[in-house]
């Protein structure tokens, strides 16, 4: 070897000493978001709309408000590719920045959110995982620090179930009904394998739950399995590239696109306009509408893009389901920081001063409405016990060019899923040697 | 002139096996592992341990195992990471189900219950040879991930199939902080290591140079060549049974069957070519380069690029980079990390005295 190797060599380690031991930059009083984003790879199109809409409306309270009650809201990204792997070096890259200390973590992925539970609980730092997550994590009493927002996995079943015996007219006309569930390969999409079983078992359908390899490029065994079955209604729990070719191989197979309900991961623009006229027709279930008539992102698309400051690059996806599902996490977050900020002043909080905003994270017509998010948000309540605070679905039809809404709310049946997820989160409690805390004591 | 071997003279053939055969080589790792054990985790942090060293372990071990089955007895396996999934998933199963059992007796069972697993799909190489061989292999990665995923019993019924590690603890001390855990993976490889190096050197590692250098030949002396193909499937698969141990347990956390797909095992295999087949130093190479290059890289591109690109390009532009760099490494030096390092060394021996 040369002695300019040996040079290089060594100016090579000095330089990735220093950038590995690097820290990011945030001032006193700014609340830091780390955001484990995904840009890349077959989720790369809700990755970016999620986040895109999470910065834009961030943005938007710093640019329009000067920050939460004048604390100014800093984030950066950090690239996971929805990798677990990615997603918790990211987590021991970001949790060390900002002062003093991340927010709330928002990986948008269940398989990194389970990776984290254990870590953010020793921290103290808030894990939110909105409509989505580790559905026993709803009992807050054992999951102090773990936020399935709005709408757990169960709940969402329970709802989608509750739909379809609306359509068949009453649940004692679910006997004998066929109902088939195709499903992400992932934690995601094995999740609800058990509540559908379990649901099946109640009401008298046949399920059938057949598994796709992620990321789902390739489907044709899958339908053809369901097209032998002849089910009234097939469910679609996809992600990414995989919902777009679900819906274009179910076209080609001969089933209906009218009776695939599509999750809540499989219900935004980006699912549908890919499968072209295929989608036509097609159902699925959301927590929050598209569009943009909502002043909130009108206030959006005036002061962000208006100041050249937009995050989502092709603005024509300002609106869709999984952009307004970022301003809505952006709203939840936001407003928890608020709430917390009434107990422990108007400063830069600390992890577990924003947990307990999460942790009271109730807002109402009236609120949602001085939002402007009026029919953007359901209502929301969560609590010491309940870390779901909502549970409603509405179901939306693709018309070939936009979502209509079919339906009002409909509720999960929450008091029936409850035992279940409290008998797992107490399982998970002994298996960790956690003590639940005792919610009826909890701090108003 | 500051390392050299000469004087270097054997009388007996116990001096000749000895574990590091050179002085200097032995008071430069008793050094290094001093400064690995006592040091580091000191003055590391929580990124350092979580983010770089956990994964550089559990890797490194995992391409030992491979290199014992791939680089010394010449069996190309493609299931590496199905042999990791069955040591996570039993040492989960063993600590959940028998309480009171020791954390460190868990693991040892988990790489034999791995072991196990090994040979069973070890048993296509009698009659299998090269990249037949592989695709053999790649039945128990498929095997493995479809059972993991189908049989709920093996996660504890847990609905999304992740399975978490449980609370550990060695002789009443919590192994809980990131310093812990690395303490305990670096224990664990550091003893298996020694355990590899020794192997390799004794008589069954001779077989399997023997195997992999000509199997007719080998046969003809009377190596037993079904068996001792046998005896690197079950060791190969206990360490990375045990990799996968410290994957799920110390680094993870947590782990679900599609954490161990198949681009795992092949990063791996690349860990092991780019490390150097045939070479147990290689490996750590090899993982260390695997795991902290790409970091490197997503480090120097925020600093340099964070505002001017967006960040899916500059991920792709990231990706790209690693890319072509392990083949323009590979182009200039085939034989590997490890042979890059033995030429330094031998450049040491001059120095300063000649070019």
């Amino acid at each position: 070897m040369k002695p300019h190797i040996v040079k290089s060599l060594a100016v090579a380690w000095l330089l990735a000493a220093t950038m590995l031991t690097g820290a990011g930059a945030a001032r006193a009083d700014e609340q830091y978001f780390p955001l484990q984003s995904y840009r890349v790879g077959p989720y790369a199109a809700d990755g970016s709309g999620f986040f895109g809409g999470f910065i834009d409306y961030m943005n938007l309270i710093n640019i329009r408000d000067g920050g939460v009650n004048g604390v100014k809201l800093t984030w950066n990204e950090c690239e996971t590719e929805y990798e677990v792997e990615r997603g918790v070096e990211c987590y021991e890259r970001q949790k060390t920045q900002g002062k003093p200390g991340p927010a709330a973590w928002n990986p948008l992925s269940v398989g990194i959110a389970y990776a984290m539970i254990d870590k953010i609980t020793q921290d103290k730092v808030p894990l939110i995982t909105i409509d989505h997550g580790r559905t026993d994590s709803t009992d807050g009493a054992v999951f102090t620090y773990v936020y399935p927002l709005v709408l757990n996995p169960y709940s969402e079943t329970s709802a989608i179930i509750n739909y379809i015996a609306s359509r068949a007219g009453g649940f004692d006309k679910l006997k004998g009904t066929k109902l088939v569930v195709v499903y992400h390969g992932s934690p995601y999409g094995r999740e609800t394998i058990p509540i559908y079983n379990l649901l099946a078992r109640r009401f008298g359908f046949s399920v059938t739950q057949i598994e796709v390899p992620h990321p789902g490029n390739e489907q044709e065994a899958q339908w053809l399995e369901v097209r032998r079955i002849k089910p009234a209604w097939v469910v679609l729990r996809g992600w990414g590239v995989m919902t777009p070719v679900a819906i274009k191989t179910a076209k080609k197979t001969g089933f209906p696109v009218d009776h695939i309900i599509g999750n809540i991961w499989s219900n935004s623009e980006e699912d549908v306009t890919p499968a072209g006229t295929a989608g036509k027709g097609y159902l699925a279930i959301t927590t929050h509408p598209a569009g943009t008539d909502f002043p909130v992102l009108q206030a959006v698309i005036k002061t962000v893009y208006g100041a050249g400051k937009g995050n989502v690059a092709d603005q024509k996806r300002i609106g869709s389901v999984i952009y307004n599902l970022g301003i809505v996490n952006g709203i939840l977050n936001v407003e928890a920081v608020r709430i917390a900020q009434e107990k422990y002043g108007h400063k830069a909080l600390t992890g577990e001063q924003v947990n307990w905003g999460f942790d009271h994270l109730v807002l109402d017509d009236k609120r949602i409405a001085a939002l402007g998010a009026a029919g953007l948000v359901e209502p929301i309540h969560v609590s010491c016990s309940d870390h779901e605070g909502g549970g409603s679905i509405k179901i939306q039809q693709w018309d070939g060019s936009k979502w209509v809404i079919k339906t009002d709310w409909i509720a999960a049946d929450r008091k029936a899923l409850w035992p279940i997820i409290e008998k797992s989160a107490n399982e998970y409690a002994k298996e960790n040697h956690i003590t639940p805390r005792d919610c009826s004591k909890a701090s108003s | 002139m500051i390392y050299r071997q000469a004087g270097f003279l054997t009388a007996d053939y116990r001096t000749e096996r000895r574990w590091v055969p050179h002085a200097v080589d032995r008071w430069a790792l008793t050094a290094f592992l001093a400064f690995a054990a006592l040091a580091v985790p000191v003055i590391g942090n929580d990124y350092l341990f979580g983010a770089i060293l956990l994964p550089f372990l559990a890797l490194s071990l995992a391409a030992i195992g491979l290199n014992i089955l791939t680089g010394y007895a010449g069996q190309l396996s493609l299931g590496t990471t199905a042999f990791m999934a069955v040591g996570a998933y039993a040492a989960y199963n063993l600590n959940l189900r028998i309480p009171g059992l020791p954390l460190l007796a868990s693991i040892v069972l988990a790489g034999i219950i791995a072991a196990l697993f090994g040979i069973l799909f070890g048993l296509p190489s009698l009659r299998l040879k090269g990249f037949y061989l592989a695709v053999s292999t790649l039945a128990a990665q498929f095997f493995v991930e479809w059972a993991l995923n189908k049989i709920g019993w093996f996660s504890n019924n847990n609905s999304s199939g992740v399975i978490t590690a449980p609370p550990m603890a060695i002789l009443g001390i919590a192994v809980d902080s990131p310093a812990r855990k690395y303490l305990l993976s670096l224990g664990i490889v550091a003893v298996l290591t020694l355990v590899a190096i020794r192997l390799t050197r004794s008589q069954t590692g001779r077989n399997w140079i023997a195997i992999r250098d000509r199997e007719v030949a080998a046969a003809s002396l009377g190596v037993p060549v079904f068996r001792v193909k046998l005896v690197a499937f079950a060791i190969s698969s206990f360490y990375c049974g045990i990799a996968g141990v410290l994957w799920a347990f110390t680094y993870l956390g947590t782990v679900e069957p599609d954490g161990f797909n198949l681009s795992r095992s092949f990063e791996v295999l690349f860990i092991i070519i780019l490390g150097g087949l045939g070479s147990i130093r290689g490996c750590f190479l090899g993982a260390a380069v695997m795991v902290v290059f790409p970091l490197l890289l997503s480090r120097f591109a925020n600093a340099f690029f964070a505002t001017a690109l967006d960040p899916g390009i500059q991920e792709d532009i990231e990706n790209i980079l690693f890319g072509s760099l392990i083949v323009l490494f590979l182009v200039k030096q085939p034989l590997g990390l490890v042979r890059l390092w033995d030429q330094f060394k031998r450049r040491l021996e001059t120095w300063p005295l000649s070019e």
